[in-house]
C-alpha cells in the first residue's frame, strides 16, 4: 500500500512540475500573465509531494518490505538500522529519488522566499527548474521506478556491498546530492536571467546563496569521500584522480569559478556574460558527473545501473539540457549589455586570471577523464593516472595560488602597484625561505617542494585582508574569504608533506617481531578472531610507540561480510598533532607470518582540515550574506507596513 | 585612468584570453596524455611488443597454475601472468587483494623491468558484482583456455 501510495504521489509531483513549466512559460507572454500567480504554489506543492514519495520509499527500507524489488535487491533484514536507512540511497533508484527530492524542496524553496528578483525573472527561473527536474521525473518514472513490486515477495533480502555499509555512506551522497542540486538552481537562475535579458547584480545576489550552500556540500563531500577512501581502501592514499572522485572534483572547481565571479557581478556589475556561462558550466559539470558515475560507463561502487538504457537515458538528459541552455547562450548572450570596466591591476583582473585557471584545470581534469573512454570506444584500452593529472594541474594551479596570494589585497577597479609593496614582499620572502629551507634540509621532488614552499606564503598572504581592520567590524564574508583561502593553504601543505616525507614499510611479522617506521617502533603482539553484528574478522594487536614514547595499542581488521559474501579490510589509524600512522593487516603467509604495512604520513591529516576550513569559510560567508539579506527583508517590509498605515 | 581598457576591447581580451587558456589547457592535455597515459597490454602483446622501459602500463591476464611463489621477506611475490599465447613474469611487493588466486583473472600496474613485469598494483575481480572493466571481456575469452587446460 505504501509503495503505490508513493509512486502515485511521484506522479503528481511530475504532474505539477509540467504544470510549473507550462504556465512559466505562457505566463511570459502579456497576453497570458496571469498564469504568473500559479507558479509560486505549484512549486512549493511540487516539493512538498515529492518529499513525500522520498519518506514513503524511507518507511519502505526501515521495515524491510521484500515484496518491494528495489528493497529485496538491495537490503537484508539483519542489517544495523543505520544502514538500513542510507541503504535507501544506497542504489541507483533511490538515489535518483533523493536527487529530485532535494531538486524539489529546493525550488519550492526558492519560490517561498526569493523577493529579490524582478518577478518575471524568477518565473522563468522556476519554469527552468522545473524543466530540469521533469527530465529526472521522466527517468524514474519510465525507466527506474524505485517502488516496482515483485510478483512474489522474496524470503530474504540480497543485502548492501560491504564497501559501502560504512557510517560514510549515511552522509557522502546526500551531501554531494545537495551540492549538485545548489548548482542546478544556480542554472535555472542563470537560465532565467537569459530569457528575461536581465543578467546585473541582482541576479548575482539571487544566486550567490545557492552558489555557495553547493560549494560548501561539493568541498564537504570531496573531503569526506577523500578520507572514506583514505581508511577504507586500505592503499593509504587520498587521491586517487579516479572518475568517480573527478565527477565530483570538476562541479567543484567550476563551483569556484562561479562563485567568485559572482562575487565580482554583485559588487562590481562586471562579467556578466562571463558568470552566466560558468553557471551554464557547473550545472553541465555536475550533470558529467552524474553521467559518469551512474550509467555504468564506469565499473566502481558507484555505478549501480548496469541497465545500458539507463546510461543513454541520462546522455540524452545531459544532450538536452547542456545543449539547450548553450543554445540560449549563443542567441541570448550579445544581448547582454557590456558591464562596468576594471583596469589590468585591479581585483576583478585578479579574480578573471583564476577564473581562467580554474577552467583550465577544469579542462584538464575533464579531458584526462574522458579520454580512456574515448579511445576504449576506438578499441584501445588506456588508464589515466597521478603522472597525468598531478604535473599537468599544477601547470595551472601554481600561477592560480601565486594570484590567489595577491588578489585579495588589490582594490576594486584600478590599484597602483607601489600601494601594495609589503603585502606582496612578506608572503614572497616567507616563501622563498621555507623553499630554501626545504631544498637543503629534505630535497623531496619538484611538485612537493613547491607545495611545501607555496603553503606557508599562502598562508600569510590569506590572512593579510584583515590587517589594519578593525577586527569586530569586519564584516562576516570578509572572515568567510580569509579562512577559506587560509584552509586552501593548509591542505596544500598536508598533501605536500603527505607526498614528500611519507614512509612506507611492508613486512611478514610474527607475533612478536618489531618494526620501524619512521619515529614509530610498532610491535606485532597477537591475532586473533571478533565478530561484529553483521561481520566476522580476524584482528591484529599492534602496540606503536612515537620515539620511545608510551605505547598504542592499534586494531587493524580483516573483516568478511556474509550478506551479501564479501571482505573488506578495516585499517587503524594513530593521528598525533604532526601526523598518522596508518596500519594494515594483510595475509598469513605459507610459514604462518602475517603480511603487515604500516604508512607513517607526517601532517597527512592536514589535507582534511584545510577542506573542512574552506567550508567553513564557505559557511561563514554564506551566513554574512544571509543575514544581510534578513536585516534588508525586515527594513523593508516595515517601510511597507508603515506606508500601509499612512496610506490609511 | 590610462590603464583601464575600452569597453568594447575588455569583452574582447576576455574572450581571447580564456580561449587561450582553453587551447593551451587542450594542447597540454593531449602532449601529456601521449607521453603519460597508460595502455592496456594482454601478454601476447607484450611479449610482441614490449613498451619502453619504465612507462607505466596495465597487464591484464589469468594467473598461471601453481606459479605464485612468495620470497623470502614474505611480502614479495612472483608468478605468471598469462594468456593463450604467451606468458610473462611478474614481481610485485605488497598486501595481494582478496581474490587474488592462481587460475583466477588480474589487472596488474606496472612497468617492464629487463623481462620482468614490476607491478606497484594487482587489481583482482571483487566479487561477482565488481569486476574490473578491462577484465569483463578477457574472462569470457580466457575462461575456455582455463577450462581446456584444468581438463
Amino acid at each position: 500500500m505504501i509503495a503505490e501510495l508513493g509512486l502515485a504521489v511521484l506522479w503528481m509531483a511530475a504532474a505539477l512540475a509540467v504544470l510549473q513549466l507550462v504556465a512559466g512559460a505562457l505566463s511570459l507572454r502579456p497576453a497570458t500573465a496571469h498564469l504568473a500567480g500559479v507558479v509560486r504554489p505549484v512549486a512549493i506543492l511540487q516539493g512538498v509531494l515529492v518529499a513525500c514519495a522520498f519518506a514513503a520509499l524511507i518507511w519502505l527500507f526501515l521495515s524491510t518490505d521484500l515484496s518491494v524489488k528495489l528493497v529485496a535487491e538491495n537490503s537484508h533484514s539483519a542489517k544495523p538500522f543505520i544502514f538500513k536507512l542510507a541503504g535507501t540511497w544506497g542504489n541507483h533508484e533511490g538515489s535518483m529519488l533523493m536527487w529530485v527530492t532535494i531538486m524539489s524542496l529546493a525550488g519550492g524553496f526558492v519560490a517561498l522566499i526569493e523577493k529579490r528578483l524582478p518577478e518575471n525573472t524568477l518565473i522563468a527561473t522556476l519554469a527552468g527548474q522545473a524543466f530540469v527536474s521533469l527530465g529526472f521525473y521522466a527517468f524514474l518514472l519510465l525507466a527506474s521506478n524505485p517502488f516496482e513490486r515483485l510478483p512474489e515477495p522474496a524470503p530474504e533480502g540480497a543485502g548492501l556491498n560491504p564497501l559501502l555499509q560504512d557510517i560514510g555512506l549515511a552522509f557522502h551522497p546526500p551531501t554531494l546530492y545537495v551540492g549538485y542540486v545548489g548548482l542546478s538552481i544556480a542554472f535555472s537562475f542563470a537560465v532565467g536571467a537569459l530569457v528575461t535579458r536581465d543578467v546585473g547584480p541582482a541576479f548575482a545576489r539571487a544566486m550567490r546563496p545557492w552558489v555557495l550552500g553547493a560549494w560548501i556540500f561539493l568541498t564537504l563531500g570531496i573531503t569526506a569521500g577523500s578520507y572514506w577512501a583514505y581508511y577504507t581502501l586500505g592503499w593509504g592514499g587520498w587521491w586517487f584522480w579516479d572518475p568517480v572522485e573527478n565527477a565530483s572534483l570538476m562541479p567543484w572547481l567550476a563551483a569556484t569559478a562561479l562563485l567568485h565571479s559572482c562575487s565580482v557581478l554583485a559588487a562590481r556589475n562586471a562579467l556578466r556574460t562571463w558568470t552566466v556561462m560558468l553557471g551554464v558550466v557547473a550545472f553541465s559539470m555536475s550533470m558529467v558527473g552524474t553521467f559518469l558515475v551512474r550509467s555504468g560507463i564506469l565499473t566502481s561502487v558507484h555505478a549501480f545501473a548496469v541497465d545500458p538504457t539507463r546510461g543513454s537515458f541520462i546522455l540524452a538528459l545531459l544532450a538536452i539540457y547542456i545543449g539547450g541552455a548553450l543554445l540560449l547562450f549563443g542567441l541570448r548572450a550579445s544581448t547582454v549589455t557590456e558591464g562596468a570596466r576594471f583596469a589590468v591591476l585591479s581585483r576583478e583582473s585578479s579574480l578573471v586570471f583564476n577564473n581562467v585557471m580554474l577552467c583550465g584545470i577544469l579542462g584538464i581534469v575533464l579531458v584526462g577523464t574522458l579520454y580512456p573512454l574515448l579511445t576504449e570506444a576506438m578499441g584501445v584500452k588506456v588508464s589515466v593516472g597521478p603522472p597525468y593529472f598531478n604535473p599537468v594541474s599544477a601547470v595551472f594551479a601554481i600561477p592560480m595560488m601565486l594570484v590567489m596570494a595577491v588578489g585579495p589585497v588589490l582594490r576594486w577597479r584600478e590599484d597602483k602597484g607601489g600601494r601594495i609593496t609589503w603585502q606582496v614582499a612578506v608572503p614572497a620572502l616567507v616563501s622563498a625561505v621555507a623553499l630554501l629551507a626545504v631544498e637543503l634540509l629534505f630535497a623531496p621532488n619538484l611538485l612537493p617542494a613547491l607545495g611545501l614552499a607555496l603553503a606557508p606564503g599562502l598562508a600569510v598572504a590569506s590572512v593579510q585582508p584583515l590587517v589594519g581592520r578593525n577586527l569586530r567590524r569586519t564584516p562576516l564574508p570578509i572572515y568567510g574569504m580569509v579562512i577559506g583561502h587560509l584552509g586552501i593553504a593548509v591542505a596544500l601543505f598536508g598533501m605536500a608533506s603527505e607526498g614528500a616525507f611519507s614512509t612506507e614499510r611492508l613486512a611478514a611479522m610474527n607475533p612478536g617481531d618489531t618494526q620501524q617506521v619512521g619515529p614509530f617502533k610498532v610491535t606485532l603482539q597477537d591475532i586473533g578472531p571478533v565478530a561484529g553484528p553483521n561481520w566476522t574478522a580476524l584482528e591484529a594487536t599492534v602496540s606503536a610507540s612515537y620515539a620511545g614514547g608510551t605505547a598504542t595499542i592499534l586494531h587493524p581488521q580483516a573483516r568478511t561480510f556474509a550478506n551479501p559474501p564479501g571482505n573488506r579490510t578495516e585499517s587503524a589509524l594513530l593521528t598525533r598533532w604532526n601526523g598518522q600512522l596508518y596500519a594494515v593487516l594483510g595475509e598469513e603467509g605459507d610459514d604462518g607470518r602475517w603480511q603487515m604495512r604500516f604508512w607513517w604520513k607526517p601532517f597527512v591529516p592536514m589535507i582534511w582540515y584545510g577542506g573542512a576550513l574552506v567550508a567553513l569559510g564557505g559557511l561563514l560567508a554564506l551566513l554574512g550574506r544571509v543575514a544581510r539579506d534578513v536585516k534588508r527583508l525586515v527594513a523593508i517590509d516595515k517601510i511597507a507596513y508603515r506606508r500601509e498605515r499612512q496610506g490609511r | 585612468m590610462n590603464t583601464m581598457i575600452k569597453p568594447k576591447h575588455q569583452r574582447l581580451v576576455l574572450i581571447i584570453l580564456a580561449l587561450v587558456a582553453l587551447i593551451g589547457a587542450g594542447l597540454l592535455a593531449a602532449y601529456a596524455l601521449s607521453k603519460q597515459a597508460a595502455y592496456f597490454y594482454l601478454p601476447s602483446e607484450l611479449v610482441a611488443k614490449p613498451p619502453e622501459a619504465g612507462r607505466a602500463v596495465r597487464l591484464g591476464g589469468m594467473v598461471e597454475k601453481g606459479s605464485i611463489k612468495t620470497q623470502t621477506d614474505g611480502v614479495t611475490i612472483n608468478f605468471i601472468v598469462k594468456d593463450d599465447k604467451a606468458r610473462v613474469p611478474v614481481r610485485f611487493s605488497g598486501i595481494t587483494p582478496d581474490l587474488f588466486v592462481e587460475g583466477s583473472g588480474v589487472v596488474a600496474e606496472g612497468r617492464m623491468e629487463g623481462t620482468t613485469f614490476v607491478a606497484d598494483n594487482l587489481l583482482a575481480k571483487h566479487d561477482e558484482k565488481y569486476v574490473p572493466r578491462e577484465m569483463k571481456n578477457m574472462t569470457s575469452a580466457e575462461a575456455k583456455a582455463v577450462i581446456a587446460e584444468t581438463k
